[in-house]
């Protein structure tokens, strides 16, 4: 187990870089500069460029940068005049990561209820009225769901506020637009892995033993159906900080995603590549606690894991 | 006795897309307390069906018309609230594969104590040392670290021991046991069916055990009711059923059994499979397969004639005007007869030329820390024409064995010669040869052949690759004349495989096999996944194309009886080792390893009185333990093989003198 865990740990490492590798290099080919401004002139351009070190050699700045990361610094901010990309990211990320985990964690639940009661009631109309919900969830990008509540709930039943980011009412209507994804994508899975569970050997044993439906579904059915969801639970995440770049812009919410909005509209490199960074690293990590999970879950693959 | 559970014209019914199929068509019972009732059929006879709706546990099933009493209110009739106040208390169920019917993610304490908890409302210290006692009782060691465990943390026989410690543990008055055995070892099941008699007088229960082996239910059985189609076609006393039968159905079961002590020329079988129950053909469904079959049979069903007062039968042969015809006789009772016959002359069949010899033959897989040594240093020689049986329990690497000699896993270390040349260097044989002249069949007849091909070109695949058949016309003689010789019409040639039943689709793969005129067959497991009368076919189907074809067999197999049948010399194969082996009377009549003599006495004999005899159980620590003292496979007598220390096979050859 311990060698797994640090060799998983290493592979991480590796694809870390290779996405900054990638991300520095891809950089360097967009069109345009930090400074841009028209009201600045030549020498000021170019003294900016040499404070910032963007006159060096390519290759020299790429390695510059890396010393600098296993530092722990993720260089300054050319946008906020020399803000470290650190302090940024730490200001903003709580809202963010409030918006986030809300709206997982309501999905989840809400996706689970859908798609077991869609099981339970296989091809009835229940269950069809649960298909629909998830095909639209599917198809329907999350920033329509942002307008469209924004302007029914907020602006003509005004039940909540339509923009902003000062209390916890201001946080509904967007954890409900970027949960609608989460929500259709549990359902879905959850359905199709309850069908079969349900029809599994052991939920007739279940029944046999006298139990109540309610328990049966819920002791037997539930953890046994959720193994795949776990596998789901790194795509989600992804889904979910996509979906906050827009979804925050949107609703004015001073999160990460604004600032990476922000941040590729002015060209800020150093932002861009810090907020990369950081997203790439959540995504690795992710995927790695949902394989630790799997153990959990299954105590099957949990004892395989520990005989190695 | 009183009845206890008393079932009065039970129908079940289920809707298909293509109309209603009735699995259960009228079956009245009852069953007594304290009695054990054995239900038997093949698969498909809604056997299982009927015992599930004893406890509503049909999910989409319909019950039409019927009533079922027990405790005097009928179940039939009762509300799903209702039945949850009968199911795990009053009736409870033990299922045919232990390996699924547990929760793989709950600990396997957890799932005895949750019925207790709900049904009995005890607290959960109490709940857990009455879950502890049942263990116990079902034989389960180290009571409480294994209730902390996990089913998959179980071997298979340990799951079905926690399977029935859950049913019991609201001490229920019926048990229904579902084929509890059917997916062990035979050791295993022996052990199993101990318990279960056991358990009976323990907790004053009846129970109705269900399954498609007669031999097994002969001693654990009060009574026995054969079903077929839907139908009971005969019931009685258990003495009544195997001494006397009246059904020709029942004759077919009882003679499609193999004899342990002599060897029958060929098994009987019940010809074709059960009729389809969507479409119930008119009169006796039985009819059709049936050799006694009388006019009236296609006309009308026969109604349950009585032979004793707890004895009936539902065949018109009972009826007076009935013509007398014959009862055919049934070789597990021939046994009196055989026991003489034994010293014949015996012919030397070791003059013949080896096909095939296998030299300290050790497969290893995984790694250094996990090694598994599927085989572990093997070495026999097969005689051409012969067939060798191998016996062993599920993982006993018997299968893995075959495998290698085939040359679908590279040996770790050793040999394998085939017609003396070195199957694995690459120099004496062309890999396309030996495929050619080496065919293997399959386990499984369901998953081992191409769902997406027409049974036509499944047999000519091997005919296509080695260019045996120059043009298409010749081709399709060649597949018509394969179907003809496995008992298959030419006009199945064109079908796909869903079309055909378990037992037909084993003769496709048997085709597929022959295809190639391939001199040596390895056949694994064959019949274990078909059912009893259809095993009976497949047998004689090998025996008689050995004799057509000059083929040369090694037969795999935990059946040591069908092992026996087959078999000229046998093999037992425990851990990845051979233990014994010696040719196949030799063995039955005389074996020596204590492994072998457990597996001996656990084979469930359709014989009444033997049951009662002592099993042998095999001393595992006891071997183990002894395991540095020089054990090797040595020559005991002429062609009979030990796995024995110094100082017993001095032991041993005292005993051949």
């Amino acid at each position: 187990m311990k060698r797994y865990v640090i060799s998983r740990i290493i592979f991480m490492l590796i694809t870390l870089l290779i996405i900054i590798s990638f991300t520095f290099f891809l950089m360097q080919t967009l069109p345009g500069s930090p400074f841009n401004d028209e009201q600045l002139s030549e020498f000021q351009r170019e003294q900016m460029n040499e404070r910032y070190g963007l006159n060096e050699p390519v290759p020299k700045q790429y390695l510059n940068y890396l010393t600098n990361l296993v530092k722990g610094d993720l260089g300054v901010s050319f946008q906020y005049d020399g803000r470290p990309v650190t302090g940024i990211i730490k200001e903003r990320i709580g809202t963010s990561a409030v918006l986030g985990i809300q709206s997982l964690i309501f999905g989840t639940i809400i996706g689970l209820a859908l798609g077991i009661i869609g099981a339970l009631y296989h091809n009835t109309t229940i269950d069809y009225a649960s298909i629909i919900i998830a095909v639209i969830g599917l198809s329907i990008p999350n920033f329509v769901f942002a307008g469209l509540l924004q302007y029914w709930v907020g602006v003509k039943l005004e039940w909540l506020p339509v923009a902003f980011w000062r209390g916890f009412e201001y946080t509904i209507l967007p954890t409900i637009a970027l949960s609608m994804f989460v929500i259709a994508t549990v359902a879905r899975y959850i359905r199709t892995e309850m069908i079969e569970v349900l029809s599994e050997d052991y939920m007739l044993t279940a029944k046999s033993k006298g139990l109540s439906r309610f328990t049966m579904i819920w002791r037997h059915g539930v953890r046994n159906s959720m193994i795949p969801i776990i596998t789901i639970m790194g795509p989600l995440v992804v889904s979910l900080v996509t979906g906050t770049l827009i979804v925050e812009k949107i609703f004015s919410i001073p999160g990460l995603g604004d600032q990476f909005v922000d941040s590729i509209l002015t060209n800020d490199y150093p932002v861009i590549m810090g907020v990369t960074i950081f997203y790439s690293a959540l995504f690795i990590f992710v995927v790695f606690v949902v394989d630790l999970l799997y153990g959990v879950l299954d105590p099957r693959i949990r004892l395989s894991g520990g005989d190695k | 006795m009183s009845n206890i559970l008393e079932v009065d014209n039970l129908h079940v019914s289920f809707d298909s897309y293509d109309g209603e199929i009735e699995a259960v068509r009228g079956v009245s019972l009852n069953l007594k307390k304290g009695e054990t009732l054995a239900i038997v059929g093949e698969s498909g006879s809604g056997k299982s069906v009927m015992c599930k709706s004893l406890m509503k546990l049909n999910p989409t099933g319909r019950l039409k018309d019927a009533k079922i009493m027990f405790e005097g209110k009928d179940i039939a009739s009762m509300s799903e609230k209702q039945m949850r106040k009968i199911r795990g208390t009053k009736i409870s169920m033990v299922f045919q594969d232990p390996m699924t019917s547990l929760n793989p993610t709950m600990p396997i304490g957890k799932q005895i104590i949750e019925s207790m908890r709900y049904h009995d409302k005890i607290t959960k210290t109490k709940a857990i040392e009455r879950a502890r006692e049942l263990l116990r009782i079902v034989g389960i060691t180290n009571v409480e670290q294994r209730m902390k465990e996990y089913p998959h943390q179980f071997s298979g026989g340990m799951r079905q021991r926690v399977v029935i410690a859950i049913a019991l543990s609201c001490y229920p008055d019926i048990l229904i046991a579902d084929e509890p055995t059917t997916a062990l070892d035979v050791t295993i099941q022996a052990q199993i069916l101990d318990l279960l008699d056991e358990l009976k007088d323990k907790f004053g229960m009846s129970i109705v055990f269900i399954t498609h082996d007669l031999a097994v239910v002969s001693n654990i059985a009060d009574r026995v009711a054969v079903m077929y189609a839907g139908k009971i076609v005969e019931v009685g006393k258990v003495e009544e059923i195997f001494k006397n039968p009246q059904h020709p159905y029942t004759w077919g079961l009882l003679g499609s059994i193999p004899t342990v002590d002599g060897k029958e020329e060929e098994l009987m079988t019940i010809a074709g499979s059960p009729p389809n129950l969507l479409n119930i053909p008119q009169g006796d469904a039985f009819a059709k397969r049936n050799d006694y079959a009388l006019e009236i049979d296609y006309v009308e069903h026969p109604p349950m004639f009585k032979v004793s007062d707890t004895h009936y039968a539902a065949t018109w042969l009972l009826h007076e005007q009935a013509p007398k015809v014959e009862r055919p006789e049934f070789n597990f009772l021939k046994k009196a007869s055989s026991e003489e016959s034994t010293d014949e002359p015996e012919v030397e069949e070791y003059s013949k030329d080896t096909i095939l010899k296998v030299e300290n033959l050790k497969i290893q897989f995984g790694s250094k820390e996990n090694l598994v040594k599927a085989v572990d240093d093997i070495t026999l020689d097969v005689k051409q024409g012969e067939t060798l049986g191998i016996v062993g329990e599920s993982g006993s690497g018997k299968s893995t064995l075959g495998r290698a000699i085939l040359g679908l896993y590279k040996p770790t270390e050793g040999t394998v010669y085939y017609d003396g040349k070195d199957v694995n260097d690459g120099k004496g044989h062309k890999r396309e040869d030996l495929a050619q002249q080496m065919q293997m069949i399959f386990q499984d007849p369901y998953s081992s052949i191409n769902p997406r091909m027409t049974v036509a070109d499944i047999i000519a695949e091997g005919l296509d690759i080695h260019k045996l058949a120059e043009n298409p016309k010749q081709r399709m003689q060649r597949i018509q004349e394969l179907l003809e010789e496995v008992g298959l019409n030419k006009e199945h040639a064109n079908r796909y495989p869903h079309e055909f039943s378990g037992g037909q689709r084993q003769r496709v793969g048997i085709a597929r096999a022959l295809a190639v005129n391939p001199k040596f067959i390895i056949a694994d497991e064959p019949i274990s996944a078909l059912d009893v009368s259809v095993q009976a076919q497949v047998i004689n189907l090998l025996k008689k194309l050995q004799n057509t074809n000059n083929l040369t067999y090694m037969f795999i197999t935990h059946d040591l009886s069908m092992a026996r049948y087959i078999s000229d010399r046998i093999g037992v194969m425990y851990q990845g080792k051979i233990v014994e082996m010696a040719k196949t009377d030799v063995l039955f009549s005389n074996p020596l390893h204590s492994y072998t003599k457990s597996l001996l006495s656990a084979i469930p004999l359709p014989d009444l009185e033997q049951q009662k005899t002592k099993r042998v159980v095999f001393d595992k620590e006891k071997y183990h333990s002894a395991e540095p003292l020089g054990r090797k496979l040595r020559e005991v007598a002429p062609g009979h093989l030990v796995e024995c220390t110094e100082k017993e096979f001095a032991h041993f050859k005292e005993i051949y003198k």
